[in-house]
């Protein structure tokens, strides 16, 4: 087992990332400390692993259309935006107009009316109590801003 | 590999904070040369913590779109890559909750470099260094989510701990802390895994 107040040295000994203080420091440490030496030897077998393979390289063509994939793809979400808001605008306009109807028309009974127009009522509550909680969460999360 | 992301943006530091100002004011085109500038690093990345090309290449393309709708959060003390690199690992993270089977898709991200058999002390055979490559890959996805991206900035993107540090928003010290950690499970399970490294 590594003696903890050294494997901070260890690690930086094993990645070149100590000056030569620190080096020298952790040197003299290994010379009286076989623990720490045979582990410093079982992270370098495990660092000449890691070093015998990288990450695959894509092909060329990856890169030549990396930008033109992120345009068309920041295109297409401004225009599922705009369909989204038009679409939401006709569908209420094409409510009210059936609601205008519904209450106009004789031919439909008033029991069937009042069920419908309970039905549309009831969904719209239900809609704009998910979105106020929604809104609600968002504003008080006290956690959203934490990074994982 | 290019040199490190977070160098690239001390260097350009000035040419950066201009690009990002016309990206504030619309521009798409300074928005596609930040994205030229970043986009290896930020496919390697994804591709180290997910595994899978394909999934590297649409995480990180849309980790870029989330930063351009977002770029008006980016704190210009912090310059992009840091607060981009978020952006990306939780998209990357969210992906691999998702994908409860780590193992369902292929997993083509490793390669053996041509010239590690002269490097390495080992006569192993090229089956047995395949064979290597696969076990280590394995390894790797069974580390969580912080182990894992260590592991990856360190011995397949080359960051310094000063780099990491910058990327990661902590100290050199937790990151130092981090990787002895990372590696020490990685050993467990490659001993696990083959009875000694």
């Amino acid at each position: 087992m590594t003696c903890p107040e050294y494997k901070d040295l260890m690690m930086g000994y094993l990645d070149d990332e100590l000056d030569r203080q620190q080096k020298n420091q952790f040197e003299q440490h290994l010379k009286s400390c076989k623990d720490c030496s045979a582990e410093l030897q079982q992270f370098k077998k495990l660092k000449k692993i890691t070093d015998s393979v990288a990450l695959a390289e894509p092909e060329d063509v990856i890169w030549e259309n990396y930008w033109s994939g992120v345009y068309n793809r920041l295109e297409r979400g401004i225009g599922w935006i705009m369909m989204s808001i038009a679409g939401i605008a006709l569908l209420i306009y094409c409510g009210f107009k059936a609601i205008e109807h519904l209450i106009e028309d004789p031919s439909i009974s008033i029991a069937l009316k009042i069920t419908i127009l309970a039905f549309i009522v009831g969904l719209a509550i239900l809609f704009v109590s998910a979105l106020r909680e929604k809104l609600y969460f968002r504003k008080k999360d006290r956690y959203k801003n934490v990074r994982r | 590999m290019s040199e490190g992301a977070v160098k690239k943006v001390q260097n350009t530091c000035i040419d950066e904070s201009v690009l990002i100002e016309r990206c504030l004011r619309g521009s798409k085109d300074a928005y596609g040369l930040i994205v030229n500038k970043y986009m290896k690093d930020a496919y390697f990345i994804a591709l180290g913590l997910v595994g899978n090309q394909e999934d590297a290449l649409d995480l990180s393309q849309e980790a870029f779109i989330r930063a351009y709708t977002n770029i008006r959060s980016l704190n210009a003390q912090w310059g992009f890559f840091p607060w981009f690199y978020q952006i990306l690992r939780n998209l990357c993270f969210s992906h691999l909750r998702r994908r409860k089977n780590r193992h369902s898709c292929s997993l083509d991200a490793l390669v053996e470099l041509p010239d590690s058999r002269q490097q390495s002390d080992c006569p192993c055979t090229s089956m047995e260094k395949q064979e290597l490559t696969e076990t280590l890959w394995q390894a790797i996805n069974k580390l969580d989510d912080k182990h894992r991206e260590v592991i990856v900035l360190r011995h397949f993107k080359n960051l310094s701990y000063e780099q990491m540090a910058k990327i990661l928003f902590c100290s050199v010290g937790t990151v130092t802390s981090r990787l002895y950690y990372a590696r020490m499970k990685l050993k467990e399970i490659l001993e696990r895994q083959k009875g000694g490294l």
